[in-house]
């Protein structure tokens, strides 16, 4: 296996202000001063409290947080990318200067809020004091976003989510089409099969992200396989709320994130479903597990929502799925931030793992101190013109990968699997990306659970 | 200038202890006050086992990973805490002018014991200020406030020191006498500073860490150390 050494993946240095966005420059042009300030002030007199000014006065600009971000390991430890000094350049000033802030010093606020943190709250574990570091920068994207100054592809899913309630415009018509569609061709492997829609009362409610049925529809398959082997009552909704992704709630657009939020509750209450189980994907648990559901007033989320990964640990220690043969390459596993520090289910993961793999090898660090995959938090949605830059700060996960020597890197993330599959090709890792899923599909017994027997 | 001595001795070590203590119990009680009126969502996470767990976890040397990733930071960090806490606790000469005033006493600490963690502690902030100025990303953090911070708790450390071993004297007789009013300033002085710098992270920090110890093992279910 190719893997470079740790002097090749340095060569490469940050161009970090070269890229250019027509939406940050398009917005900065109609701001006044005094709309900044205003808009400052108001966020953070009205929409934050004690919890930002007890963090801004208890940091004792200490720098411990600095070898937690990806991003300062990534570009030599250059100190603007420590997490403590894109709070010193963006929140911190705002409030020494009472909003009275610049227009070049808001082009660099958005650059650092949105795409040189994935607010995966890794942080948060260095600060002797546990300052969330994560929230400050969502609030400096509070204020970008109320400024109009939200980087154009992020804004270009957030206007989707607010127009059809799922991320990628997928029409109501194409959504059901390609459920049908999946459902007809996996009836090549099971003769029964179906992809129950609307079905009222049934045990679990199954949801996806929108990039699924727009490009990856196989996972649609794959899914639909493994909850018929495993004899699962379930359905999915075809109207809005099938989409559990939530862009807004990276914009800053915290409106339309809480209406995602509820259409995606009251969906699965409509179907009077027991539970709620999701694809492999991070942000859009975070969205409803942790986050959307906080904005429609719910402590805690109304249904039990299940991430993939406990649901498959479920399948296999309940003996609903069963391993026919296990996949032998040699495999290492990413933990996703919003599963494992956002859920501690990384010991799960692993179970699954060695349950269908016979070799298995862990990255360094990992667990709830895996270095991020520098596409989630909505940095991977602001786009194409930061993709370079993307794979520039993100050296340090290419070094982690490469120092495994593992064939095949399973990411049961959707912004972890696109984000590292960018990082496996940009640094010739010659990986094979997976979602746990797909070895699940592979190595599954392919019958039906019967109960009993 | 006796009379000035009578106050900093009498008056302004009240006037100092009161601001300390009533300082800090009010900083705390602001930021409840807010909490309650604007983020009472707060409380609805905060739980005394899972904030225990964090500040307990925190409180251990080289227990997280980051701690043990830092070995020579984190372990003079946590002399430098433990000492600026015991040593003015328990240094004889303080004990002696409480039991002169009320007739209450508690073991000291051993002089020469006492002299030793004095070095340590000034050795440490030597060590945090050459760190201020030496690690670019430390640099970077760092404004005037921090020196000033660093130089405050250092005065009565240094000047307790001098005192002790009466340096000064030799080449300027009555030197200590100045010297003992510069500590006793300054020591008052740090007092007072306490609730209304960011010296007051002794209870905020407690505070911050509950809430995200909280947020992390009640909701996340996962460690954060």
């Amino acid at each position: 296996m190719n893997v470079p050494s740790q002097t090749d993946l340095s060569k490469e240095k940050a161009a970090p202000e070269l890229a250019t966005d027509d939406a940050i420059e398009k917005g900065l042009e109609k701001l006044t001063p005094e709309r900044i300030k205003t808009v400052i002030n108001q966020v953070i007199e009205k929409e934050t409290g004690a919890r930002l000014k007890t963090y801004v006065t208890t940091c004792m600009r200490c720098g411990l947080c600095s070898e937690a971000c990806s991003y300062y390991l990534s570009n030599d430890k250059d100190p603007r990318f420590s997490p403590a000094a894109k709070v010193k350049q963006t929140i911190w000033e705002m409030i020494d200067k009472r909003g009275e802030v610049s227009k070049d010093f808001l082009r660099r606020a958005v650059r650092i809020a949105y795409l040189q943190c994935n607010v995966c709250r890794r942080c948060s574990m260095y600060c002797p004091f546990g300052i969330d570091i994560a929230y400050m920068m969502l609030i400096v994207r509070r204020i970008c976003h109320k400024l109009g100054i939200t980087p154009l592809y992020i804004q270009d899913t957030v206007n989707s989510h607010s127009a059809t309630l799922n991320q990628m415009w997928v029409k109501e018509d194409e959504w059901i089409d390609t459920l049908q569609w999946q459902e007809e061709d996996a009836r090549d492997e099971f003769e029964t099969l179906r992809i129950p829609l609307d079905k009222r009362g049934a045990d679990i409610m199954y949801s996806v992200i929108a990039p699924e049925p727009k490009f990856q529809a196989g996972l649609l398959y794959q899914a639909a396989t493994i909850m018929h082997a495993a004899g699962i009552n379930w359905t999915m909704p075809s109207m809005p709320g099938w989409d559990n992704s939530n862009m807004a709630m990276f914009t800053g657009d915290n409106e339309i994130s809480g209406r995602i939020a509820r259409t995606f509750f009251e969906a699965a209450a409509d179907l009077g479903v027991k539970k709620i189980v999701m694809g492999e994907c991070g942000h859009a648990f975070r969205s409803t597990y942790d986050v959307g559901n906080r904005w429609v007033s719910w402590a805690m989320p109304p249904f039990e929502v299940v991430h993939a990964l406990e649901f498959y640990h479920d399948l296999f220690t309940q003996g609903r799925l069963k391993v026919q043969e296990k996949f032998t390459k040699k495999v290492t596993l990413h933990d996703p931030c919003n599963v494992s520090r956002g859920r501690g289910l990384h010991d799960k993961a692993r179970e699954v793992v060695n349950m269908i793999c016979t070799d298995f090898v862990e990255m360094t660090p990992n667990r709830e101190h895996n270095y991020c995959c520098g596409a989630g938090g909505g940095v991977i949605n602001c786009g194409p013109p930061y993709k370079k830059e993307r794979m520039v700060n993100n050296r340090v996960k290419a070094e982690q990968l490469a120092a495994t020597g593992a064939e095949v890197l399973i990411a049961p993330c959707h912004n972890c699997h696109s984000g590292i599959e960018d990082i496996i090709h940009h640094y010739d890792l010659n990986m094979e990306i997976k979602f746990l899923g797909d070895i699940i599909y592979e190595t599954m017994e392919k019958n039906v659970y019967v109960p009993g027997e | 200038m006796n009379g000035f001595i009578d106050f900093i001795m009498g008056p302004l070590v009240w006037i100092s202890l009161l601001i300390f203590v009533i300082g800090l119990i009010a900083r705390v009680w602001i930021i409840v006050a807010e909490i309650k009126k604007k983020e009472a969502y707060i409380f609805s996470y905060l739980t005394l086992y899972h904030s225990l767990r964090s500040i307990g976890a925190w409180l251990i040397p080289f227990f997280p990973r980051s701690t043990r990733q830092r070995p020579w930071y984190y372990g003079i960090s946590y002399v430098f805490h433990l000492l600026i806490l015991v040593i003015p606790l328990f240094v004889s000469a303080h004990i002696v002018l409480v039991e002169e005033a009320f007739r209450v006493s508690w073991p000291a600490l051993n002089d020469g014991l006492a002299d030793a963690g004095t070095v340590v502690v000034i050795a440490a902030l030597i060590f945090f200020a050459v760190r201020r100025i030496k690690e670019p990303d430390v640099k970077y953090l760092t404004s005037a406030m921090d020196y000033l911070l660093l130089f405050m708790v250092g005065l009565p450390f240094v000047t307790g020191f001098l005192a002790y071993h009466q340096v000064f004297d030799a080449m300027w007789p009555g030197a200590y006498d100045y010297i003992t009013i510069l500590h006793i300033l300054s020591g008052e002085m740090v007092l007072i500073m306490i609730p209304f710098s960011r010296f007051s992270h002794m209870v905020t920090a407690p505070l911050t860490r509950a809430y995200t110890g909280s947020e992390f093992g009640n909701v996340r279910q996962a460690k954060d150390w």
